[in-house]
């Protein structure tokens, strides 16, 4: 049994029906196991969990629109975190012969034409089905340095990237009644995935992600964005027969469900 | 509309009948291929026939339609990668054509792609109906002059058989009815794209190329989708083995 999919049901069922916190979805497990839902936080940051703030983000419903305004709250973090960035001059000019610099200039292109292009989707600032910008804090109450520490800034993008390839995959279930809005979604997803790709090769890894390993140099935190990812078994298809493990499970990235990615997002909203 | 990837094999003494093929500013002589486009020629079918498993119709196979043609769609297109980066590993040069992290990366590929290759014909072979008779054979390619050899041809071909699986995966979506069929197809086509920025970086590594405005749409930030009738043509330079997609837009 999928553990996680198990505490999404209960999650997912508390945050929708009311505003409430999450303290209050933690209540709903009562005796089942707090220390496995807390087991269950991104991060292994479990005492920022407990904030509980009202501004947390909740979990969208599993339907197109829903996807739509999920898929724009990532790209909302993932603009403003790229612009801080290059605001902040973080990104060393000289790095790899200005290399990064070009590297992070095209990706936050990118994602603020995400954000551009997802609201226009959910019908203009005006619609019903506008969701407003979160406000961030990429320090993460003071835990994280991004604008003042390149390593951690780099660190931080890859975590946000590859989360953004799984958020995507996620959702695609959802926009299955909707053709043109899981044409673009999976025009987006492709994009998340070039950019994590060459961030990991930035940082010296593979651009693709080996068992479920989150690579040299990333914080014990950021395990939660690659638990998972070493599956390598696929409809009743062993990948690792060929070649291992490491390559059966590079060859497929596996996807976040909305809880999960609401979990690791709601870390750096306030 | 219906589309058919004809092949046909064609002296290539005759110098009216080369075809170039033009991939992302790629130029492959693709000698001995002429590919015939779209042909509406489907007037010979039964009205009452099943076009959604794929199989010989009219004595060719044709991928089907639906969730089958689709992933038989995919198949034929995992066939051509894993058999081209089966070659570029296994050419006499490899070790010296490429540098360490050159070499692992389409060492990798290899891997990725035949692991690929080979999930979809164990997926098909168990979901078939009859897979005996519906699943697609193993394909034949022909490279026309390339030289596996050659450290820009290999990583141009290949960032162009990257760049068009992206846009075939992003095209097709669409088309799969089935959220599991759906989710998987989601599984390769972002490793597909992590292949295509890592060869474009290895091409152009001081650049924005690994999502580059050549290909990543610099007003919607969107990728490439494409239909299987734009895909074919393309991959299809390479395949020599004859086949029909009639039934797939």
């Amino acid at each position: 049994m999928n553990i996680l999919k198990f505490i999404e049901t209960f999650t997912d069922d508390s945050l929708m029906r009311s505003t409430g916190s999450r303290r209050d979805s933690f209540n709903q497990f009562g005796n089942i196991g707090k220390t496995l839902a807390m087991a269950s936080i991104p991060f292994g940051l479990s005492a920022f969990a407990n904030k509980a703030l009202a501004k947390d983000i909740t979990a969208t419903p599993a339907t197109p629109i829903g996807a739509l305004q999920f898929a724009l709250t990532l790209e909302y973090l993932e603009n403003e975190f790229y612009a801080m960035a290059l605001d902040s001059g973080v990104i060393p000019a000289s790095e790899n012969g200005g290399r990064d610099l070009k590297v992070f200039q095209q990706i936050a292109a990118h994602e603020s034409d995400h954000v551009k292009f997802l609201i226009a989707g959910l019908g203009g600032t005006m619609s019903a089905n506008f969701v407003t910008k979160p406000t961030f804090d990429f320090t993460v109450g003071g835990a994280f340095d991004p604008f003042g520490d390149y390593p951690t800034f780099l660190a931080l993008a890859q975590a946000f990237e590859d989360t953004g390839v799984r958020a995507y995959k996620g959702q695609a279930a959802n926009l299955i009644s909707a053709p043109d809005l899981l044409t673009a979604a999976l025009q987006i997803h492709s994009v998340e995935a070039r950019h994590a790709s060459e961030v990991r090769r930035l940082r010296g890894l593979k651009g693709w992600i080996s068992n479920d390993e989150r690579g040299a140099g990333m914080p014990s935190a950021t395990q939660a964005v690659y638990n998972g990812e070493g599956l390598t078994m696929q409809a009743g298809f062993n990948t690792a027969t060929a070649f291992g493990a490491a390559a059966g499970s590079e060859a497929y990235d596996e996807p976040l469900t909305t809880q999960q990615v609401v979990d690791i997002a709601n870390l750096f909203i306030v | 509309m219906k589309n058919e990837v004809k092949i046909h094999e064609v002296d290539p003494s005759l110098n009216n009948r080369r075809s170039f093929l033009k991939l992302s500013g790629l130029t492959l002589v693709s000698a001995g291929l002429v590919i015939a486009g779209c042909s509406n020629n489907d007037d010979n079918d039964s009205p009452m026939e099943d076009t959604s498993l794929p199989g010989i119709r009219n004595g060719v196979f044709d991928l089907g339609s639906g969730d089958f043609g689709v992933l038989t769609y995919a198949y034929a297109l995992e066939q051509l990668e894993a058999d081209f980066y089966t070659k570029v590993v296994n050419a006499s040069n490899f070790n010296t054509t490429f540098n360490d992290i050159e070499r692992q990366v389409l060492t990798d590929l290899y891997h990725h792609e035949v692991i690929h290759r080979d999930f979809f014909k164990a997926a098909l072979s168990g979901a078939l109906p009859n897979p005996s008779t519906q699943l697609l054979p193993s394909l034949a390619f022909n490279y026309g002059s390339m030289n596996f050899n050659s450290r820009s041809e290999v990583l141009a071909t290949a960032k162009a058989l990257e760049d068009t699986g992206v846009a075939a995966y992003n095209g097709a979506g669409k088309l799969i009815k089935s959220p599991d069929y759906l989710l998987l197809a989601g599984k390769i086509v972002s490793v597909e794209a992590r292949h295509a920025s890592a060869i474009r970086s290895l091409i152009n590594p001081n650049s924005s190329d690994f999502a580059g405005d050549d290909i990543i749409s610099t007003s919607t930030g969107l990728d490439a989708a494409k239909d299987p009738s734009k895909i074919l043509p393309i991959a299809g330079g390479f395949i020599t083995t004859k086949f029909t997609a009639k039934y797939l837009p």
